[in-house]
């Protein structure tokens, strides 16, 4: 791949040196310089130049490249979280794009290398996704692409049942040593003529039989509800070795993505919010305005079916920057009752730039709305839930009342708006069946998915698999799928 | 330069076209991307497979941004965005912007078990090509090599000690001069021609030649992949020929009888005229009705074939038009006994299927 021309390497140098002064603290940048192609290609691989093969990335060059032929869509920038940092450029772009996309990359890669949620993240992912690419090649070379590729779609179809939250949380209790042997009951100590009395032979049969009833509840697996059911499969289902290297793979990418699925509202906001500071006040000249303005409205623009991500987060930042220089927090501001005066509140404390940089590094989405977003940014912003309406059949604004926007955005954020499904037993009813729990807070799963995503874990655990769940107006469901195909049943 | 993406995009719409992984089917969706081609709205089909997993159902929404009060209506929220499932019909005023000729190309030979055709013969030298390379000391001054000039007349002046060091001034004389000089390298190709005859007398309806255009749409679709230049020649005969160009020969309508041999002497004229049988791949395609003006006729045909048609081409196919009557050409043409001839009855659109399969089938 051509490096990059001597004005633009320029340029970099600057406006890296720009972003350092700004406060912002990220690895080596390198940058590609890539034509569309190329560029719909890495796109489509995630970011990464070399991926297993697998028909989904032709699914997204396929959309990719008309979206471009017919001049729809263009990728402008792309970055990936490893250390040195990759970032490519689109060749065709002008100067001023460049520049932007450069100031815009130092904000990913400080994001990337700061934010907490990110810190378990293999850094050296570009190797390990390659080497990812060579073992799943081996396997369809020894095994044929037939066989290997629905293996992969049907733990593909099982990558959301990871525990976004495992990097940060010990959820299994650390093993302690015990002894072996099978517990038993100890004798009271007594002379041999007494002992018929002292320790009676029924009873310690009976104190026995607890025991070893203790010891097989210890037994049930796994012991307490698991959430990463991939690993949960790893550690138990009955897999081949190239199986089980499948399965592996396919979870350790997913944990590498999932923070970025965790953090792209803050990490574009972040992003966004730097460019624009770093454009306005140091990069761009006179002769560049207009095209910078495009571009940037361009991409933080609304669009009134989904909240824009980069737009959401840039004004948050903002907000929160401007309040901490007004000092605008803490219980006396929360006391404050009229709109008006807490418009006008300042104090001239300053501490704006100081609060951004601190929420950048502790905060992902979740956190990062729940506790930022208020009933003023909501009514400033224009926020507001849609809902489909039947009868119109169209989606229709349904509420501008903040609470709800909230609730509706916080539940569209946590577990990527994804259902949460534990493993309870993997054993069942002492038949080797799965058992799992939908986690149910008032939105049904979709049946007709639920039934099929059971049949690829029936694949992987070859045994009867269940998930409970609830369905609305009928209670407690078990959907369950065997060797017969999908069953369902009402519990109690 | 060919990206390793590319197995993965033709991986991808086999599964689309159901030619593998059957149990994926019934997860694809008609996705679709809005675009302009000039005035006009086209939809852009981008299907799409969404593997199943755990997700929620009902009720649809999200969260937007933007003007307007409760209940007033958003237009289509962006797929993937949020848990609203995009899904609604498009409205009917869509062009469809369907696949490249390449792609239908290969989708019917993957339909129809098309076997590549084999072009014949010793390959035709076609295309010249231009390359620079070499130099010469006398060439037009658009072509001088400014460098090797510049080298030629230093050694010059350093051999003949001219060479001033603190006046380091090259002067060029006319024997330093230098061009660049050119070669002509020529890619050798298959050349292949299609001639179409048709009959056009009075009982050819609308309707026979509509199924006629639609099958040679078909014929020429496959000939182009397998041959970059491609010459067609159309003949249209009543009860005399006359060589016509693409448009008056689909849309003609004469009201003549009917004489066959006179499109099959026209034919052989053109070829003899203009093809070379050593260097050219040659189709020939007659449609008719069938319904000649007698044996006598049919007789000078089947004469014709034998005798210069037959050895000449590549293929000689005859499709036979939605026919009435019992004794038809089609018949006589049954004790053609060559490999090279192809029949086909084509009488609903239905037919044009088998016809192509069986023009084509033989990779000829």
């Amino acid at each position: 791949m051509p490096t990059l021309p001597f004005e633009l390497a320029e340029w970099q140098t600057k406006i890296e040196g720009y972003a350092r002064g700004f406060g912002l603290d990220f690895p080596e940048i390198r940058y590609e310089m890539l034509d569309y192609r190329v560029m719909n290609e890495i796109a489509s691989y995630d970011g990464f130049p070399v991926r297993y093969p697998h028909w989904r990335f032709g699914m997204e060059y396929n959309r990719m490249s008309k979206s471009y032929a017919y001049g729809l869509h263009r990728i402008y920038e792309m970055v990936i979280n490893t250390d040195p940092c990759y970032a490519y450029l689109l060749a065709s772009n002008q100067l001023v794009d460049q520049k932007l996309v450069m100031a815009h990359v130092c904000g990913h890669g400080d994001f990337f290398k700061n934010n907490l949620w990110f810190a378990h993240t293999n850094r050296k992912m570009l190797d390990e996704v390659a080497n990812h690419a060579a073992r799943m090649r081996m396997h369809i070379e020894r095994y044929g692409l037939e066989r290997v590729e629905s293996f992969l779609d049907a733990c593909l179809s099982l990558d959301n049942l990871i525990d976004v939250h495992a990097a940060g949380i010990r959820r299994r209790p650390v093993p302690v040593d015990k002894p072996d042997e099978p517990p038993t009951v100890r004798k009271m100590p007594s002379k041999t003529y007494m002992d018929v009395f002292i320790n009676p032979p029924q009873f310690l049969a009976e104190q026995q039989r607890q025991l070893d009833a203790a010891a097989q509840q210890h037994k049930q697996v796994p012991e307490e509800p698991e959430r990463d059911v991939l690993l949960f499969l790893l550690e138990h289902a009955p897999l081949e070795n190239w199986q089980h290297d499948v399965l592996d793979i396919v979870r350790e990418e997913a944990y590498y993505f999932a923070p970025q699925g965790q953090t792209k509202i803050m990490n574009e906001g972040w992003a966004s919010f730097i460019h624009s500071h770093l454009m306005t006040e140091h990069i761009l000249e006179p002769t560049e305005v207009i095209d910078y303005a495009q571009h940037h409205s361009g991409t933080v623009a609304n669009h009134p079916g989904h909240v824009n991500p980069y737009k959401l987060g840039l004004e948050l930042l903002r907000h929160i920057e401007d309040r901490w220089n007004r000092g605008a927090f803490g219980p006396e501001y929360e006391a404050c009752d009229t709109y008006e005066a807490r418009r006008q509140w300042d104090k001239r404390l300053g501490l704006g730039r100081q609060k951004v940089f601190e929420v950048r590094r502790i905060y992902n989405d979740v956190g990062f709305i729940d506790e930022y977003l208020t009933e003023d940014f909501v009514r400033e912003q224009g926020l507001f839930t849609y809902e489909y309406n039947a009868s119109t059949r169209q989606y229709e604004i349904a509420t501008r009342d903040f609470e709800a926007i909230k609730r509706r955005l916080l539940f569209q954020l946590t577990n990527f708006g994804r259902p949460i499904v534990d493993v309870v037993e993997g054993n069942h009813e002492n038949r080797g069946e799965l058992y799992l729990v939908h986690r149910h807070d008032g939105v049904d799963l979709d049946l007709a998915y639920a039934d099929d995503t059971l049949r690829n874990l029936f694949t992987l655990w070859s045994r009867p698999v269940h998930v409970e769940t609830a369905v609305q107006g009928q209670g407690r469901v078990l959907l369950s799928c065997g060797p017969h195909g999908n069953t369902r049943q009402k519990l109690n | 330069m060919t990206l390793p993406i590319e197995q993965d995009v033709s991986r991808f719409r086999q599964i689309v076209r159901g030619a593998i992984r059957q149990n994926l089917r019934k997860y694809i969706s008609k996705g679709e991307l809005i675009g302009r081609q000039g005035k006009d709205v086209v939809s852009i089909p981008v299907p799409q497979i969404e593997l199943p997993s755990f997700r929620f159902g009902e009720p649809r929404g999200g969260v937007g941004q933007g003007e307007g009060e409760p209940g007033t209506p958003i237009g289509q929220p962006q797929p993937g965005q949020g848990d609203g499932a995009a899904g609604d019909e498009p409205g009917d005023h869509l062009l469809e912007a369907e696949v490249t000729l390449e792609e239908l190309a290969e989708l019917l030979g993957e339909e129809l078990e098309l076997p590549r055709i084999q072009p014949k013969g010793k390959r035709n030298l076609e295309s010249q090509v231009l390359r620079y390379q070499g130099l010469r000391r006398v060439g037009p001054a658009g072509l001088r090599y400014f460098k090797r000039t510049y080298r030629e007349a230093l050694k010059r002046q350093l051999a003949y000690g001219t060479y001033n060091w603190d006046r380091p001034t090259i002067i060029p004389v006319h024997d330093d001069m230098r061009y660049r000089s050119w070669k002509t390298t020529v890619r050798p190709e298959n050349n292949a021609v299609v001639i179409y005859m048709m009959d056009v007398s009075g009982s050819m309806t609308e309707r026979k030649k509509e199924l006629v255009r639609l099958t040679t749409f078909w014929i020429d679709t496959w000939l182009r992949a397998h041959y970059p230049h491609l010459d067609f020649r159309y003949v249209v005969h009543d009860a005399a020929a006359h060589e016509v160009d693409a448009q008056t020969f689909y849309h003609l309508q004469e009201n003549g009888g009917t004489c066959i041999s006179s499109a099959y002497e026209l034919c052989q004229q053109i070829i003899s005229a203009d093809y070379p049988v050593n260097d050219w791949n040659l189709y020939a395609f007659h449609f008719s009705d069938g319904e000649n003006s007698g044996s006598e006729d049919d007789q000078r045909c089947l004469r014709l074939l034998h005798e210069t048609l037959l050895p000449a081409v590549n293929l000689f196919g005859y499709g036979q038009v939605q026919s009435a009557g019992s004794d038809l050409f089609m018949n006589r043409l049954e004790e053609v006994k060559d490999e090279k001839m192809v029949r086909a009855q084509i009488n609903t659109d239905d037919d044009i299927y088998s016809a192509i399969k069986s023009f084509l089938g033989k990779g000829l």
